[in-house]
């Protein structure tokens, strides 16, 4: 299992290596000289001058990215052109509210999505069968930033002028009341997803010998749901849902936009705006990492889930 | 000869074409795919003829008649400008459409063609292209449209560009696996043996051979852009005012969501039903190409 894990970080680092090439090389090109965006407009040029090299944007390409490179390792990702702070805390600061929003999404996404699969899968071609496929369809077709602006129309406008309070509050972050909205609005799509992949992959498994076997020995239909079938059903679940998962984190930043969140996408779409470069790749990096960290956990949840793997790294 | 040769022709061609035939057939007896397929249509109709079908132009401010609800005279209401908001929707079909088509263009050709040549000629060049691909996947496709709007700048077309580059590496993925499969074939050795170059094996006998998994892909795709797209325009990195792009629509209607529910509300149905139509459609073709589902 060890030689599994580091076998997988391993194989991680060049991918991430190739990320910070690609997102230096796309800030690279941007036009915008980020020491005037520092100083200011109204900065004399000499002190811009001075300002560029010292920041050393006027070595070559390759010298500026293997700088970042080596400043990158030492968690040191510049400084902010907006604030003149270190874009590693700026980014800290805002990480929680982003990680705490998304593992919300994703437990709505998961706990839903699998039961409504479980359910359209052992009833096919029933009104419940054909009632959850629907509106799962529904749910990827939904863009959700769409979603959230409903959602606020209905439980926090319309509840208040009917009933004269608030159910789940619009914006701002904190308790949870502040997080139910936003984590339905993030993860309906994915429990759409989820559902629809739970459904066939379970349609697989139950059409199975060794299901015949396990109902035939007599067992209850509910321990060959649920024990026999549901744990291979659910391995091609965990991978897609994985892969998934860049979009759920796509997602979150418009979500954060809605709702007031103050997390990591609302700083990167305020950064995009002050064309505050620095904290841009900064922010697209972490993001990155977080999805392939993700995806790592993933990989070692298959694992184990799915002995033949644990056996080949024994 | 020349006969033989015609005639080999014309029974591959009748063949292909029964294949497409069959995939009809299939597709045919699937309401819900033919129910999305009839929707394309009308959009595609209501896109094409919408100076005729809009009342009003997508433009058209009447400071008389603001922020006012649905009515005879405006079906879905009036925006922050007294714009007719059917109006406005009606001419953004095309630019919602155009971005869905354009975009999977730019995906499918690019990422095919790389796809394609990867397959085709293996070893260091398969590697480089699909590890850059690996490279692209492995930052959410949302954030890095973001990233390259920034270093192209908000505008419509440069919109059709980022999220166009998102899609490249899903249809190289798929080409190259299909290419894989199919270059083994011994019409592609016969046509390596009659002289034919690598770029016309690969564009007249391996591409059209994986038209399939292309076509399932492609349908998919148009629904996921128009919605990574309308995304982009909701937070103003897209298409910019007064462009009646559904996302920016709705970006414009949150402002008034507690005096004007109808300017949010309506133009996301609209992305909604639109999407909807490709993934029915999508799904329905997806399950008539499916070798295993023949029966």
């Amino acid at each position: 299992m060890f030689r599994y894990i580091a076998k997988r970080l391993i194989s991680m680092v060049p991918v991430l290596i190739g990320v910070t090439f690609v997102v230096f090389a796309i800030m690279y090109f941007t036009p915008g000289d980020p020491a005037t965006l520092l100083l200011g407009e109204e900065a004399p040029q000499a002190e811009v001058e001075r300002m560029r090299e010292r920041m050393g944007l006027n070595d070559p390409f390759l010298v500026q990215y293997g700088n970042f490179l080596l400043g990158l390792v030492q968690l040191d990702l510049g400084l902010s052109l907006t604030t003149g702070r270190p874009v590693f805390n700026e980014i800290m600061n805002r990480l929680p509210a982003t990680i705490r929003l998304a593992g919300a999404a994703i437990l709505v996404a998961i706990l839903i999505g699998v039961t409504a699969g479980i359910i359209a899968s052992t009833r096919q071609y029933t009104i419940y069968d054909g009632g959850a496929m629907f509106i799962a369809l529904l749910g990827v077709s939904m863009p959700n930033f769409w979603l959230g602006l409903m959602m606020i129309l209905v439980f926090s406008v319309f509840w208040n002028n009917t009933f004269g309070y608030v159910l789940f509050p619009s914006s701002g972050f904190g308790t949870l009341r502040h997080l139910v909205m936003p984590a339905i609005v993030l993860g309906t799509a994915h429990a759409a997803f989820i559902t629809r992949i739970t459904r066939s992959s379970m349609l697989e498994v139950l059409r199975q010998d060794y299901i015949r076997t396990a109902r035939s020995k007599g067992l209850s239909n509910r321990i060959v749901v649920y024990v026999h079938a549901l744990r291979n059903a659910l391995m091609p679940v965990v991978t897609m849902a994985g892969l998934r998962f860049g979009v759920l984190l796509g997602g979150s930043v418009v979500t954060e936009q809605i709702f007031a969140i103050p997390g990591m996408g609302r700083l990167l779409v305020e950064s995009v705006r002050s064309q505050n470069y620095t904290l841009v790749q900064g922010i697209i990096l972490t993001y990155a990492i977080i999805f392939s960290l993700v995806n790592l956990a993933v990989d070692l949840l298959y694992a184990a889930i799915d002995p033949r793997i644990k056996v080949q790294y024994k | 000869m020349a006969t033989e040769a015609t005639a080999v022709k014309t029974s591959a061609r009748r063949k292909q074409r029964t294949k497409l035939q069959e995939t009809w057939r299939r597709l045919k007896k699937n309401h819900w795919s033919m129910g999305g397929l009839i929707l394309i249509v009308l959009l595609g109709l209501v896109a094409i003829f919408a100076e005729q079908i809009a009342p009003y132009g997508y433009n058209e401010q009447d400071y008389m008649n603001m922020l006012q609800g649905p009515s005879r005279q405006n079906l879905l209401g009036t925006d922050n400008l007294g714009r007719d908001v059917f109006s406005r929707i009606i001419h953004g079909s095309r630019l919602s459409l155009s971005i869905g088509f354009i975009t999977t263009a730019i995906g499918l050709s690019v990422g095919g063609f790389l796809g394609a040549l990867a397959a085709f000629y293996g070893g260091r060049i398969d590697n480089l292209i699909m590890r850059f691909m690996d490279v692209i996947l492995a930052i959410p496709g949302f954030i890095f449209a973001i990233a390259l709007v920034t270093a192209l700048g908000p505008s419509l077309t440069n919109l059709m560009i980022a999220v166009g580059i998102n899609t490249i590496p899903y249809f190289a993925r798929i080409i190259r696996s299909s290419v894989m499969s199919t270059k083994e074939n011994e019409f592609v050795e016969a046509a390596r043996v009659i002289g034919s170059s690598d770029l016309w094996i690969i564009f007249k006998h391996l591409i059209p051979n994986s038209l399939a998994p292309i076509l399932v892909q492609a349908t998919l795709r148009i629904g996921d852009t128009i919605i990574i797209a309308s995304g982009l325009s909701f937070l103003g990195l897209g298409a910019q005012p007064p462009l009646p792009e559904w996302g920016a629509l709705l970006s414009a209607g949150r402002g008034y969501l507690r005096v004007a529910w109808w300017m949010a509300t309506f133009p996301g149905i609209a992305i909604m039903i639109t999407v909807l139509a490709f993934n029915l459609l999508g799904d329905g073709l997806r399950d008539a190409l499916d070798p295993r589902l023949k029966n």
